[in-house]
Formats: C-alpha cells, structure tokens, sequence
C-alpha cells in the first residue's frame, strides 16, 4: 500500500489510544447519529421486547418489567464502522444474559438476529451477545435514550461494530444457522470485530 | 471468482486526476481507480491516508460522478479541524496517490430505472448529483426529482448543475431564501418513488417527518445521514 505523500497524521502511531480500534478516530463528547431509515416514533408504554425462536420458554416485557428485573450500567467505549469510536461512554438497561436465562435458549441454538419495529434486522453468533456482551438499554449517560438514537429502548453490543446494536429493538430470536440482516445483505461483514476491521463483505 | 462487493472491499492506490475547490467548504477530488467496480449513483468510497510508520486515518465519502464516468468523483468537506479533509483540502494535488476502497452500500443506492426523489441538505447534495448526472446519460431525467438546501448559494455544491437540471433549491439563511418545509415537500412526496434524503441528523430528521405526513410509505424512505445530533451544518 502505498504511503500518502506529506501524510504525518495528527497522533503518531505510538500514542495513539489504545482503546480505539485501528482506521477508528476518537469523536469525544459527539455522538453522531447514523440510521438508513426514517427515525422511528415509539410509545415506551406500549412497547414490548420479545425472546422468541429456539427458546424453551419464549417470553416478552414491557419497560416496566423489564426494569424491575434489575438495572446494569454498561461503561466502555463504542466503534461504529464508519470510522469513529465513542470512548467511555455508559449505557444503563439490563444485560441479555438476565433474559436469556429466562427464555432458556435450547441446545441448538447457535444464532441470533436483532429485529426493530422499523424491521432493521442484524444477526450475530449467539456466543457474541452471551456472557456479558450484549445488554438492552434505555438510558444513556444517565438520561433517557433519546429517539435518534434508538430510543426508548436499543440493544448494544458494544465489542462489534455499532449496526451490530439495533435501535428501537423490538425483538430477539433464536436460531440453528446464520441469517444476514440489513447491512449483512447491503455490503457489511457478517460479524463486525472492530479489533480486526470486519468492515465490509470480504474483509 | 470474487463478487464485486468483494472485489469493492479491496484496497487500491487511486491516482489524483484533478483537485477542484469549491470555495472554503469542500474539496472536489477525481480519482483514476485501478479495476474500478462501477458503482450505482449514492454509493461512497472509503478514502485512507498512510503515514510511513503506519499509521492510518480512513473516511467515507459519496461518489458524485455518474458510472459511466472514467474517473471517481468524490466531494470531500472541509470539516473543521478535520484531519482527513483538512489534509486532501491543503496538500493532495494531481499526480498523488491515494488508497481508496468501494463503491460501499448497496441500500442508499438509486437502481437508475425506477422512479427516484432525491433531498439533500449541504454536503448531503453530493450523492444526488451522481443521481442527477446518471439520470441524464441514460436520458431518463423524468425519473428524478430533485429538491436541495443551503445555507446560501455559495454553501450549494454543484450548484449551476442543479439549476440548469431544474432542481428545487432552498436558500436558507439567504437574504429573500427558503426552506424545505412541510408545504414544500409535502408537494413533491410521491409514493410511487423511492426518496433518497441525505444531510445532517436534524435536516435528515426534519425531511423524514415531512415525508411521512404527507403519506410518503417508511418502506420508500431511504436515509443517509452524517454529523453529530442538533448539527447546524444545515437546517432545512
């Protein structure tokens, strides 16, 4: 590859953070906001989150319910592919571990994929959203998720690339085998290791 | 045999045909890419500068050329202390090479056959142009329609384009200006059309729920937005 003739950069390679994955720049207090569809308009009284597919006993909440379930605080750092990464950040909601002991996922399930009631869908590994990896939030920083960015409730998986975390997440299925969602089919990595740079289809 | 998305996501060293600047705000590039995958109208280009210990900076950037074009039209923003634009905007000139990979996204990208309504906001407008210039050379320019905002004339990318394709255009904080309103998009809303809105999050934001009162389906609105929430880069 070639190198950029006059390029320095901004941080030599050496003090660079160590907490942003390679090709991702720190936004600071920003958050952007990236979504391929119109922003979605959701009652939080009305909403519900299901567990549903290869589950023993598939099972719903409302916010209520699933607040009194407990409360997890997520705090790290996010990374969305299109180059920034959002560090030390916190996220406060419920970790999936939590529900999925509820749902009782069966021997065979090996997938899973995130839908939103906008019908965004992504999938991911099942052993990527299990063992403290993946949490459904509904506050940010301590206030409630606003609407542009997935609220009233998301789901994060914060240790992949931030598609990998549907907004306005409505449900959650079970699977035997891997089922591309919406930019799994439009061009993205399956899985979306920021670590590694799963960017894009071929990566 | 490797798929174009595939061969897309390979690295390649583009060689700088022509560095244009549209004012203090963007830097237009035209790039010769190397086995280039012809890309559809809305699609971007991840562009990444190398440093010689390694280190990389990468951001996308919409193609505005049509396909049919030889070369690579990318519009590069100027962002404020921007480290990749700052850098094409001062030191990229013709000749230089740089490593790009695409086109990227097959979701916010028009098939050039159905019909199509673009709205942009500032930089936003960059994708529609490739729209627009597609829609010309295949002599199919009923099938889009055009409907772009700025700050003011001065702020509008490819603005002589855009007027002599007899776009809609809003001047925002021009003297005498408009807006991209309800009342205004609520006239051009076709349900009949897929709507490509591109711009900041609150100018997406704001196009989004204009559409969608005036009956635009969700399932026919396609969204590409960029900028931190509340940005101020445009608003409508």
């Amino acid at each position: 590859m070639a190198i950029t003739r006059g390029f320095t950069g901004r941080r030599r390679q050496a003090e660079r953070d160590p907490r942003l994955p390679p090709g991702q720049y720190d936004v600071g207090s920003s958050w952007p906001v990236l979504t391929a569809e119109p922003t979605a308009r959701i009652d939080a009284e009305r909403w519900t989150l299901t567990i549903d597919g290869l589950v023993a006993n598939p099972s719903s909440w409302s916010l209520k319910e699933l607040k009194a379930l407990g409360t997890d605080v997520y705090r790290g750092d996010i990374h969305c592919v299109t180059t920034w990464s959002k560090l030390d950040t916190s996220f406060t909601g419920i970790s999936l571990d939590t529900l999925l002991d509820l749902a009782q996922p069966l021997p065979e399930a090996t997938f899973v994929v995130e839908e939103s009631t906008t019908r965004y869908r992504t999938n991911l590994p099942l052993s990527d959203v299990t063992g403290g990896k993946a949490w459904i939030v509904w506050e940010h920083e301590g206030k409630p998720l606003t609407r542009e960015h997935g609220g009233p409730v998301r789901m994060i998986v914060p240790h992949l690339y931030f598609w990998k975390s549907a907004k306005w997440i409505s449900k959650v299925t079970l699977l035997d085998h891997d089922e591309p969602g919406f930019w799994e089919l439009n061009g993205y990595h399956h899985r979306g290791d920021p670590w590694t740079e799963q960017r894009f289809d071929g990566d | 045999m490797a798929t174009d998305a595939q061969r897309a996501a390979i690295w390649r060293d583009a060689r700088v045909v022509d560095v244009r600047h549209h004012g203090d705000i963007a830097v237009i590039l035209r790039l010769e890419v190397p086995d280039r995958v012809v890309h559809r109208p809305g699609q971007h280009y991840v562009l990444r500068l190398r440093a010689e210990d390694g280190y990389t900076a990468s951001r996308s950037y919409s193609t505005v050329s049509a396909p049919s074009d030889d070369l690579v039209e990318l519009y590069v923003e100027k962002v404020p202390d921007g480290e990749v634009s700052g850098f094409v905007s001062e030191v990229v000139e013709p000749g230089d090479e740089l490593e790009c990979r695409g086109p990227i996204g097959r979701w916010f990208a028009w098939d050039g056959r159905t019909p199509a309504l673009g709205i942009g906001g500032g930089s936003g407008v960059a994708p529609l142009v490739s729209m627009l210039r597609h829609a010309q050379e295949t002599g199919h320019p009923e099938l889009l329609s055009l409907a772009v905002s700025a700050w003011t004339d001065e702020h509008l990318p490819y603005r002589e384009e855009l007027e002599a394709a007899g776009a809609l255009i809003a001047r925002s904080r021009q003297k005498g200006g408009s807006r991209l309103d309800a009342a205004v998009i609520g006239a051009i809303a076709d349900p009949g059309a897929t709507a490509f809105v591109c711009g900041s999050a609150r100018f997406t934001l704001a196009m989004e729920s204009y559409l969608q009162a005036a009956g635009q389906p969700d399932a026919s609105i396609r969204v590409e937005r960029f900028g931190p929430t509340g940005g101020t880069e445009d608003d409508g």
